[in-house]
């Protein structure tokens, strides 16, 4: 007897617990076998780019808080340092640490996700994130004793900071650094040997190097896939300059490659703090800028690596006091480029562990 | 640190190739005729010395008389970097040659822009809207356009 079969059309999402947000994969199958895939978003999109250009520099900034919900430092830091290239602002020394220690911790913060939610589609349900959140928790009060808040910072201002500080921080901050390396020693012992990890994401979802650089691929997934670049090194931006570290880069590009060279970075970063409160030198954390200040004609693009890849912003101001075009170049969007690719010919319990290793956020990729 | 490159200085460069193809170059501003967009795009790319095998950023600005389109251009080898501009003058049916076949990194942008501020594409694979739904009326990001 002979069966007839034929592909089928599968939706995974927009609400399904493996795509992290409201994100929608249009899976074609050949039985369990991914044969096309065609990305739709748009569930969370909120026009945040028409939005800012009625606002000024100023307002804008809660609005990056909520694109990668999960790295708001970063984002801030993105906007006010673009904000700053046009208009021609300068920031003090120790605002500029105290941002690198910021921007360091948010990156701790958001690979811990990246990472747990990447071992809960592997299928090691809920116990590893539930480690990562255990140290993901301390960052984030740590950063509640900055700002007063848990997620949405608002922290960073076009030059310099909110506000300085307090005494208890530096403390606080002083024990987390010291504690964290024996942490991410521990998530590699229960997990870098671990069998069912292995077999699932060693030689699974490759990148191949010229892909990844074509298809403008940043942050982990790019240095997954061998290619040293790292805009904190390649083109540094406010102190990094002054601190030494490493660009942790993957062998082939495989879902594991991606794990590995996240839980590098972490290492790094914890060492980036640690010279960064060695350095830290005392004075103003905030230039004299208006409030509704208006920025000079002309264009900006700042960028930083976020912990997603490369966050920019472009910003064309027409000498009034909110920008006149404000486009975010958000590395989870472009990032997405790549997953088609990297599926096609992958079982879908496969296809899940891919679109996991990518790590992105709805919120940056829709916007 | 990654070397923004001049942008008379390629523009030069790009005369000698293909005449008549730069509209206005200074500094930090290359504004190219967007009907050879193409032919210069993939020149930057292939071209020993430029070697700009990354798009870092596409985006597009209205400015009411002209939507202005803006590449942002790096080079992993060189670690330099260049924005080229192109411009569309018609309001109705503006139209670029799409830079998918070059850099496959421009496929969601591109869309984005298509999406949000009407700037067709052509010869890009799968032109169609993004972020809104099918049916929707008018290109927000527009400065012409009317919520209501």
């Amino acid at each position: 007897m002979v069966i007839k079969t034929e592909p089928f059309v599968i939706n995974v999402g927009p609400q399904h617990p493996s795509t992290h947000g409201v994100f929608r994969m249009r899976m074609t199958l050949d039985g369990e076998v991914v044969v096309d895939m065609e990305p739709v978003f748009g569930y969370l999109h909120r026009g945040i780019e028409k939005l800012a250009e009625e606002r000024t520099y100023t307002q804008n900034i809660p609005f990056t808080d909520r694109l990668d919900y999960l790295s708001s430092m970063a984002n801030n830091l993105a906007y006010v340092m673009a904000v700053e290239k046009l208009a021609g602002i300068s920031v003090p020394e120790r605002a500029e640490y105290l941002r690198v220690i910021m921007a360091e911790l948010q990156r701790i913060a958001s690979h811990l996700i990246a990472v747990g939610a990447f071992l809960n589609d592997c299928g090691a349900f809920m116990t590893p994130i539930l480690y990562m959140i255990r140290e993901r928790e301390k960052i984030l009060d740590l950063f509640e004793m900055v700002c007063g808040q848990r997620l949405t910072y608002n922290y960073m201002r076009v030059g310099g900071l909110s506000h300085d500080i307090s005494e208890e921080f530096l403390s606080a901050l002083g024990k987390f650094v010291k504690e964290m390396p024996g942490f991410i020693d521990e998530y590699d012992q229960l997990l870098a040997e671990n069998e069912i990890l292995l077999a699932r994401s060693k030689g699974v979802g490759i990148l191949p190097k010229e892909l990844a650089i074509n298809i403008s691929a940043s942050g982990p997934v790019l240095r997954g896939s061998r290619v040293k670049w790292d805009i904190r090194k390649a083109d540094p931006y406010s102190v990094y300059d002054h601190f030494d570290f490493e660009i942790p880069t993957g062998s082939i590009g495989d879902c594991y490659d991606r794990y590995r060279v996240r839980i590098e970075e972490m290492r790094q970063s914890v060492r980036i703090i640690k010279q960064a409160m060695e350095q830290l030198p005392g004075g103003e954390v905030r230039s004299q800028v208006l409030q509704r200040f208006h920025s000079p004609v002309g264009e900006a693009y700042g960028h930083i690596e976020a912990p997603k890849g490369e966050l920019g912003f472009y910003l064309v101001s027409d000498g009034s006091i909110a920008p006149y075009r404000f486009h975010i170049r958000a590395p989870s969007l472009i990032n997405l480029t790549a997953l088609r690719d990297m599926i096609i010919g992958w079982k879908l319990a496969d296809a899940i562990i891919i679109f996991g290793s990518i790590d992105i956020c709805m919120g940056e990729v829709d916007r | 640190m990654t070397v923004t490159l001049s942008g008379r200085e390629v523009a030069s460069k790009l005369e000698k190739q293909f005449p008549g193809s730069i509209i206005e170059s200074s500094e930090k501003n290359l504004v190219v005729r967007s009907e050879s967009l193409l032919e210069i795009a993939s020149f930057l790319k292939t071209t020993p010395g430029l070697d700009f095998d990354y798009l870092t950023c596409i985006t597009a600005v209205d400015y009411l008389d002209y939507f202005e389109v803006v590449y942002h251009l790096t080079s992993l080898t060189h670690n330099h970097s260049l924005f080229v501009k192109a411009r569309c003058y018609e309001r109705d049916n503006p139209t670029l040659p799409s830079v998918v076949s070059l850099w496959r990194g421009a496929d969601f942008q591109e869309r984005e822009i298509y999406d949000l501020m009407g700037i067709k594409f052509g010869g890009h694979p799968n032109l169609k809207r993004i972020f809104l739904w099918e049916g929707f009326k008018g290109y927000p990001l527009r400065k012409d356009y009317l919520q209501w």
